[in-house]
């Protein structure tokens, strides 16, 4: 057991500071995708709530609400996926 | 008055959804070579290869996002909202799976992959709402560049 510790200690020492740096960028990339899909998420909870609304209201107009809808979700998803496309620049170039 | 249920209400009318998204694959399909040569000219046939994959991507989501719509719709509001919301996490799933899954491979030039992602999805989005907007402002006329017998998605 001691034996193992003393690996992991030698081991932890010989980690380069480059390699830190690349494992924190990765982690940083993560949270970042993580935070901008956040957003979308609640944009597109307000723009489906607020349209089911609209279509209970008044059916005779749920066409023009349901494609306004998913353009709606449309454009607020793009956000995640510039989140999604920063993520995998800032990982993988 | 009476407030509806949004268990139990339901739309049957034509699926809006499935039209809009058909519009965007059909002006996809002559963006895509466009994209795939200017790709292809500063990245080789890797960086076209990737950018036809970003375009597939791309229009895939919009098929599944249409395709969720539709069927829940048919069901009941309140499922079609709890789909929307759900729905929206599995395609961000769906597209990091299949970016992550290609991205070591050899044909794959991350560049371009990105950028095709972001630029597809904006530019048929605003290239709709163009053509949407205009026919919920003037319901009766079809905007300049339309040809004729041309279908377009009926909002109403």
């Amino acid at each position: 057991m001691l034996d193992l510790f003393a690996q992991a200690a030698s081991s932890s020492t010989a980690v380069a500071p480059t390699e830190i740096l690349k494992g924190l960028g990765a982690v940083g990339a993560g949270i970042g995708y993580g935070a901008a899909a956040i957003g979308p998420g609640i944009g597109i909870g307000i723009v489906v709530g607020n349209a089911i609304t609209a279509m209970a209201r008044q059916p005779e107009s749920a066409g023009v609400a349901r494609t306004t809808m998913f353009l709606g979700i449309a454009f607020t998803e793009a956000l995640a996926l510039i989140g999604f496309v920063v993520f995998i620049l800032l990982k993988y170039t | 008055m009476t407030q509806p249920n949004l268990l139990t209400t339901r739309l049957d009318g034509p699926a809006v959804e499935q039209q809009v998204a058909r519009d965007m694959v059909r002006r996809a399909l002559p963006l895509a070579p466009v994209l795939m040569l200017l790709a292809g000219l500063i990245w080789g046939i890797d960086g076209s290869l990737s950018s036809g994959y970003a375009i597939v991507i791309v229009l895939a989501n919009f098929m599944l996002s249409a395709a969720i719509l539709t069927t829940t719709a048919r069901i009941s509001l309140a499922l079609m909202m709890s789909a929307v919301l759900g729905g929206y996490l599995l395609r961000l799933a769906l597209v990091t799976i299949a970016v992550l899954a290609v991205i070591h491979q050899s044909w794959v030039v991350v560049v371009p992959l990105a950028f095709t992602l972001m630029i597809t999805h904006l530019g048929l989005l605003f290239w709709e709402t163009r053509y949407v907007s205009a026919t919920l402002a003037y319901p009766g006329l079809k905007p300049r560049g339309v040809h004729p017998g041309r279908k377009m998605a009926d909002p109403t």
